[in-house]
């Protein structure tokens, strides 16, 4: 569990170029959440997840990693690095081993486990993101855009993190690509049981996917609830910079056109379910006249 | 009148060892012919690794066929005499905007490419007013790009391909990077360029929704094209399309959807209004 508590953090303080990055953020963070988290480029989203990773320091407040202060003297750090794993943006431009396997192992092996064990993590983690066999010896720079982010994403879970925290997994992937990513993301959550922080652009993606949405802006937590509540506030989230799914604005707009829809509607599947529903309760409506 | 021709055009990437011998051999484009009209609006869809990247390139003249040829307006692009007035004539933007800009005030930024080709003065201030005000940036003439959005910096990048007085604008995924208000002001900036000034503009995306406005839809695989034609055609074949690892917008997804259930829904609709009024 992550606990943000009044959280700051200003940029280069007492400069001509001072910025209020986080103000006063609450949260709570539970074990086994998938949680989206959107807003405007700016609005502090990086910033918020190396906070929970320890890669940066609030400049005031605090924050709870399982309940231990994670600014107090005698907490160890650098097992919240390996508790939160953080996959960067573009995360492919990070490979630097010769081999795809020798890339993963190197988190384990920087943890200080035996030879064997790094193996292990090494193997399972590849294995946990679908990667073919046969590339584990090629070299990171062989691979295809789909595979190099895949084996990025290996390398921090083979250092078997409790938490992951994903900043942008899917930028630059094809259609088919960010489905990979995103049904591994799902399957890591379920099978695994691990926590899932996705940092996204598409709305579309975090309808789909996610239980929880935290809707930052400049700095503040705009809306934090499930995806069905949040998108409700479509015309609220369009003002700062973010949208709802298209279906959700197809739901609206049938509502306006006399169709009796839910317009909670915020993937294909429901709103298609929502659209059948309403046709038939019209075709009977009409039967009876 | 043809902004671009390809006959027959291939590309090879080849990989050589350390003593020079070749290693490996892949064609990124495979005989691929086709035309873009000028003042058209086409985009190019295809999965990563489906050669588009590579094909646009190629009207930059950034790299020349290793079989075939490509016209440029009427330029070869494989004859080295022409590759100057051919990059001039076809502007490119690509993915990363912070790749692309150098200069650390936004209208030196948008004079770099004039200054490079010898335009005097006086006319570069003009050009440089001209482009900024055509992707609305008028605005931010003299701030710094470090303290722009990802869609402003797009924005100068564009700005900076229109102070060259091009004829046509190729856009490598110039969303990938943005937020939702980006990528809106970018294709909102490019789709303008288009309608106002005459630019043939050239849109490779993974955004669906980017190219429902397009006049013309080229799909790439292997690098071949696979598909051609308007939005309505393309995304009409919903199964085909995804075939091909791409996606139809999520409104045509669910009137397809809608139709497998029996429900009577044109194939080739591609907005929430269209859906609306067809239902």
């Amino acid at each position: 569990m992550i606990i943000a508590d009044g959280v700051n953090y200003v940029y280069s303080a007492g400069t001509a170029y001072e910025k209020h990055a986080l103000k006063d953020i609450n949260l709570v963070i539970n074990d086994g959440e998938f949680i989206g988290v959107i807003g405007h480029t700016g609005s502090g989203k990086s910033t918020l997840m190396q906070l929970f990773n320890g890669l940066e320091k609030a400049t005031s407040g605090s924050i709870y990693y399982n309940g231990q202060d994670i600014y107090d003297e005698d907490f160890k750090m650098k097992e919240l690095r390996n508790k939160v794993g953080l996959v960067f943006q573009y995360p492919e431009h990070q490979l630097f081993e010769t081999t795809v396997l020798e890339d993963v192992k190197f988190g384990p092996r920087n943890q200080g486990l035996s030879a064997l064990d790094v193996d292990m993590r090494a193997y399972e983690a590849l294995k946990a993101v679908n990667f073919r066999e046969e590339l584990y010896d090629a070299s990171p720079f062989e691979l295809s855009g789909g595979q190099k982010r895949r084996a990025a994403i290996a390398g921090v879970l083979a250092m078997q993190p409790e938490v992951l925290i994903l900043d942008e997994p899917t930028a630059g992937l094809d259609p088919k690509g960010r489905d990979h990513i995103l049904k591994l993301l799902s399957k890591l959550h379920e099978e695994k049981g691990i926590t899932i922080i996705l940092v996204s652009h598409s709305m579309e993606d975090v309808a789909e996917y996610v239980d929880r949405i935290i809707a930052l802006n400049d700095g503040s937590i705009a809306f934090d609830g499930a995806p069905k509540e949040v998108f409700t506030h479509y015309k609220e989230l369009e003002k700062i910079g973010l949208r709802a799914p298209q279906v959700t604005y197809v739901m609206h707009a049938l509502k306006d056109k006399g169709f009796d829809v839910d317009t909670s509607a915020i993937t294909v599947k429901e709103a298609k379910e929502e659209i059948l529903k309403a046709l038939k309760k019209k075709r009977s409506g009409e039967g009876e006249l | 009148m043809n902004m671009v021709q390809a006959d027959n055009l291939s590309f090879e990437y080849i990989r050589r060892n350390e003593e020079g011998e070749v290693e490996s051999i892949s064609k990124a484009i495979d005989g691929v012919s086709m035309t873009i009209t000028k003042g058209d609006f086409v985009a190019i869809l295809g999965h990563n690794g489906s050669g588009k990247s590579t094909l646009a390139k190629h009207i930059n003249a950034l790299l020349s066929p290793t079989e075939g040829t490509l016209i440029v307006d009427g330029m070869d692009t494989s004859d080295e005499a022409n590759i100057w007035k051919v990059r001039q004539k076809a502007g490119m933007v690509f993915q990363n905007p912070d790749n692309q800009i150098i200069a650390s005030v936004v209208e030196e930024d948008v004079a770099f490419g004039p200054e490079n080709i010898g335009i005097p003065t006086e006319k570069i201030l003009k050009r440089v007013t001209e482009s900024l005000e055509a992707v609305g940036m008028t605005k931010y003439r003299h701030h710094s790009p470090n303290k722009l959005s990802g869609g402003q910096k797009q924005r100068v990048a564009i700005a900076g391909i229109m102070a060259m007085h091009p004829d046509c604008i190729v856009l490598d995924e110039p969303t990938a990077m943005l937020d939702p208000k980006g990528r809106r002001e970018v294709i909102k900036t490019v789709r303008k360029l288009n309608k106002e000034e005459g630019i043939t503009v050239i849109l490779i995306t993974h955004y669906m929704e980017e190219v429902i406005d397009a006049d013309k839809v080229i799909v790439m695989d292997n690098g071949k094209i696979v598909m051609q034609g308007t939005p309505k055609e393309i995304f009409s074949e919903v199964e085909k399309v995804k075939g091909y690892r791409l996606d139809v917008p999520q409104v045509t997804e669910l009137a397809y959807e809608l139709r497998k259930e029996g429900v009577n829904i044109p194939a080739d609709i591609l907005s929430a209004e269209e859906f609306v009024e067809a239902l």
